[in-house]
């Protein structure tokens, strides 16, 4: 465009006015940014801060309550009773048994997960790397329940697991974990590895991809630079590479802890008949009509997640955030 | 004598793209060598298999006389500064610096001193503590430089190592870069794409192009007498001249290169020379730099400053010493 064309255009005002309602309201919006804000983040947090925070409490203060054993009804008083009974021999076994599983789920995923993060970070580029989202994302997109269904067909002793064992000559495997105590029992779908298993499939995905995304942030040349200085491939993961994921790590082991701490489906399906805290909390709010010990239960989980991040924060894992 | 570094017909090839294409190159034990060349020419390439972070697709490669090839980068006593210094953020600056001693099993007290001693040498006494990000560019260089020391490396390759630091910073890092390197008698081996980084610092100079070497030589040599257009219009923008242009005042029906600050500019009806006229001027403090045509041929002069100049536009005669016009080997 020459200067003659764009000299022959009418010269526009150079402050032209506002253009109606609207004009006038982004002038507002533009003149004054916070009201803009505020108007824009006032429906989240009051949905939040009453809705999401606000039942939590009301939860929560139920656990200060407690229950009349003869009459059934709930004592409106403040008492640090309800408490006390989760440290009933019946009940501390629920916790220990939920967090211990919980905790080996979280080992587990790690470990699966990270070869498969470190693919996608490292190596996966275009197609590939959308066929990792797809493959990582499908389960999450499809139901919990059949997929939770899916598995007690897989792990029964009709079920797919057996005969391929079989076709394999390696049933004695099988049997002999299954007659083990605690991790054993009549079939897999039955057995606390069974529901092991379950929930490690079920939750995987969330230690992938935080694991994933952390490894992405961590430049190339870092890992060259690690073995430039003389660092074998063990040297360079365990001094450079597990480091700078761990807060992917511990990202994606809130996800597979909290949710396995939570959780009453899946033992409910895959397992045995012990009880997991869920289930516990299920039962006690439902069945036994006990609301202060129901919510006395859902405090634990809070309480370790709570000791694990300050546990987690203690270990340096968001320095390198 | 055995070289520091020796290719013999190098090439790496990334599916048809040849990034290093038949290289023939020996390195002198405790010189400083530069690898000049636009990017994409193969130089950080060459760098790279040198390290052991690329493998060649064919040729030998061999580091004081040993042979190179399948060895990974962990075993070869070689260390590179990276072009963004590539610090390890989790770790504090002493612990960085002493990364490859740890890695090799040296106890803490003992890396921790030389450690420090290494980041005395490059002018970080008692940084130690701090963390990467807390350091600035030419801080987080020398950082950089002092962990590939510190390993004591029969060779250093550089990657760019100034090209993230201001102008000033720049100046006073090569100089040091330099000085340590005569201390050391560490064979040095740097990529560039600043011609005037390479002429200053590096005893010897490669110029690439198209992943072949164009030349190699003394500073001066590549500087006044290049052997191609190439290496002529790259270093130092030399006046390429064309071979019936250089026929003329030499005889010889050759491609010429002619630097700028050879060529004289006189008023127009004094004298013999080039006929030309002055296109335009672009002033640059010590030197002002002049745009001529000379029948249809571009050609730029730098005069020192304040040399009295015609206007733009003005006709002018172009003289120059005959022995300031070198011809180039490349074929006409």
């Amino acid at each position: 465009m020459t200067i003659a064309a764009l000299n022959s255009t009418s010269a526009p005002a150079i402050l032209p006015g506002s253009g109606g309602m609207r004009g006038a309201l982004s002038d507002l919006f533009w003149r004054k940014p916070q009201l803009l804000l505020f108007l824009m983040l006032a429906p989240p947090v009051l949905w939040l801060g009453i809705v999401y925070i606000g039942s939590l409490f009301a939860l929560l203060a139920q656990s200060f309550f407690s229950i009349d054993e003869y009459s059934g009804l709930i004592n409106h008083e403040f008492t640090l009773k309800t408490y006390g009974d989760l440290f009933r021999p019946a009940n501390l076994d629920i916790i220990v048994r939920t967090v211990t599983m919980a905790v080996l789920v979280t080992l587990a995923s790690a470990i699966i997960a990270f070869p498969i993060a470190y693919y996608a970070a490292r190596y996966a580029r275009g197609r590939w790397k959308a066929l990792f989202y797809l493959g990582v994302m499908l389960p999450l997109w499809s139901s919990y329940l059949v997929k939770i269904y899916a598995w007690k067909l897989i792990l029964a002793k009709e079920g797919i697991l057996t005969w391929l064992l079989a076709k394999l000559h390696l049933l004695w495997v099988l049997d002999g974990w299954l007659s083990l105590p605690v991790v054993g029992g009549n079939s897999l779908s039955v057995s606390a590895t069974g529901t092991f298993i379950a929930f490690v499939y079920v939750w995987l995905p969330f230690m992938i991809l935080p694991v994933q995304a952390a490894l992405e942030r961590v430049p190339g040349n870092l890992v060259e630079a690690s073995s430039d200085l003389g660092a074998s491939p063990g040297q360079t993961f365990r001094n450079v590479l597990f480091p700078l994921a761990l807060p992917g790590i511990v990202a994606g082991s809130i996800f597979t802890f909290s949710l396995t701490l939570g959780d009453y489906i899946i033992p409910q399906i895959i397992g045995t008949s012990r009880l997991f805290i869920g289930q516990a909390v299920y039962s006690q709010q439902g069945t036994a009509g006990n609301i202060p010990l129901a919510a006395a239960f859902t405090v634990v989980p809070i309480v370790i997640m709570g000791f694990y991040l300050w546990g987690a924060k203690r270990m340096g894992a968001f320095d390198a955030l | 004598m055995t070289s520091a570094v020796s290719f013999q017909k190098v090439s790496r090839h990334f599916g048809s793209v040849r990034a290093v294409d038949a290289v023939d190159l020996d390195i002198v034990p405790g010189e400083f060598f530069a690898m000049l060349g636009p990017s994409g020419s193969g130089k950080t390439t060459c760098l790279r298999l040198i390290a052991g972070f690329e493998q060649p697709t064919s040729g030998s490669i061999s580091i004081f006389g040993e042979r190179a090839e399948g060895v990974p980068p962990y075993r070869r006593n070689v260390n590179t500064v990276f072009q963004d210094y590539a610090l390890f953020p989790h770790l504090n600056v002493l612990d960085n610096v002493a990364y490859g001693l740890m890695v090799k099993g040296v106890g803490k007290a003992e890396r921790q001193k030389a450690a420090e001693e290494a980041l005395s040498l490059v002018r970080l006494p008692g940084y130690g503590a701090r963390r990467p990000g807390q350091l600035s560019g030419g801080q987080r260089q020398r950082v950089a430089l002092a962990r590939a020391l510190v390993n004591q490396p029969k060779v250093l390759l550089l990657d760019e190592p100034l090209g993230a630091l201001d102008l000033k910073l720049r100046e006073n890092m090569q100089e040091e870069l330099k000085s340590l390197q005569k201390a050391l008698g560490i064979t040095f081996i740097f990529v560039t794409h600043d011609q005037g980084e390479a002429l200053s610092m590096a005893d010897r100079v490669a110029v690439f192009n198209d992943g072949k070497i164009m030349q190699i030589g003394t500073p001066e040599d590549i500087y006044q007498r290049p052997k191609t257009r190439f290496v002529a219009d790259f270093v130092g923008s030399s006046n390429v001249l064309p071979p019936d242009f250089v026929q003329r005042y030499s005889g010889q029906h050759r491609w010429g290169s002619l630097r700028p600050e050879s060529i004289r500019i006189g008023r127009a009806a004094k004298g013999e020379g080039v006929a030309a006229r002055l296109v335009g001027t672009n002033y640059l403090g010590a030197t002002t730099k002049l745009a001529l045509d000379a029948e249809g041929l571009r050609l730029h002069a730098i005069v020192p400053a304040g040399t009295k100049l015609p206007a733009e536009g003005e006709a002018v005669v172009l003289t120059f010493n005959r022995e300031h016009l070198h011809l180039m080997d490349e074929p006409a």
